[in-house]
């Protein structure tokens, strides 16, 4: 679904996990005036929180001092409403075909985060940057809540 | 059963019969879950045969949360020794069941069952 957007937020934030919560309130806030339910509201700022943290662990290595740009808004199409999140970094640039998650058979610290954005978001795409870095674009739709695996609604 | 003082990051850590309760508390997330991860692995480090952490007091887990349970959980397999989670809200839970994790991992409803499991 391509949504017409109109973002309400837009914030930079160094890339340092201590700014993690900033953004997190930020989302929260903006999926609660969207109506969405607690546990909806949780998995939109889980799902960027995941993004968040891999621009920091893989896009700039660990780096705390480089940008991150968060813009937050509402998108609506054929009456469908919904969060839309968009990421971006200048940090390394990957083919976003090669962006999956991992095999969760596999019990091991780490690499959870691809999944768990796929999981609690409607939409994701990963798109290189012309200027540099890349950009991730996450939608997340009123009446969408993902209990585990179970898919209650909307996804 | 002895409590032990708070290093800043739990609200408690109890000496047990067989190991040691810790309670957390706050969010859990890529600011914080090296030095939690480190103070586990510190205290699993000890004559640990049952780790139980109390998450009742956290609100918010994210996967580097999740990574650092892991890597506990694996610490103390690998020695036939237990690692119990309790006091789970129904959000941190729902973390567990997207990564599949919920049932890799001890989960106890309460803090007495996490004791005792």
């Amino acid at each position: 679904m391509n949504m017409d957007s109109k973002f309400e937020i837009e914030m930079c934030v160094l890339s340092s996990p201590q700014y993690l919560c900033v953004v997190r309130q930020a989302v929260l806030a903006a999926a609660d005036r969207l109506g969405f339910d607690e546990e909806v509201c949780g998995q939109a700022v889980l799902g960027v929180d995941e993004a968040m943290c891999n621009v920091i662990r893989h896009g700039y290595d660990g780096d705390e001092d480089k940008p991150i740009w968060v813009k937050i808004g509402m998108g609506s199409e054929d009456g469908a409403s919904g969060l839309v999140v968009i990421v971006e970094d200048m940090g390394r640039q990957v083919d976003p075909s090669g962006i999956a998650g991992r095999d969760l058979d596999d019990v091991r610290p780490g690499g959870l985060g691809v999944h768990i954005i796929n999981e609690v978001m409607d939409e994701v795409e990963y798109q290189k940057r012309s200027e540099g870095g890349m950009r991730l674009t996450m939608k997340k739709f009123v009446r969408s809540a993902v209990y585990g695996n179970e898919i209650t609604e909307g996804k | 059963m002895n409590v032990m003082s708070n290093n800043g990051l739990f609200d408690s850590r109890e000496e047990l019969s067989d190991g040691y309760y810790v309670r957390l508390s706050g969010d859990i997330d890529m600011s914080r879950s090296p030095e939690i991860r480190n103070e586990l692995l510190g205290i699993v480090g000890e004559d640990c045969d049952r780790l139980v952490v109390d998450m009742t007091d956290v609100p918010y887990i994210d996967s580097s949360a999740v990574a650092t349970f892991v890597e506990v959980l694996q610490y103390q397999r690998d020695r036939e020794r237990k690692m119990v989670l309790c006091g789970l809200s129904r959000r941190v839970l729902s973390i567990l069941q997207i990564v599949r994790l919920d049932r890799v991992f001890t989960i106890a409803a309460d803090v007495e069952s996490g004791k005792s499991v």
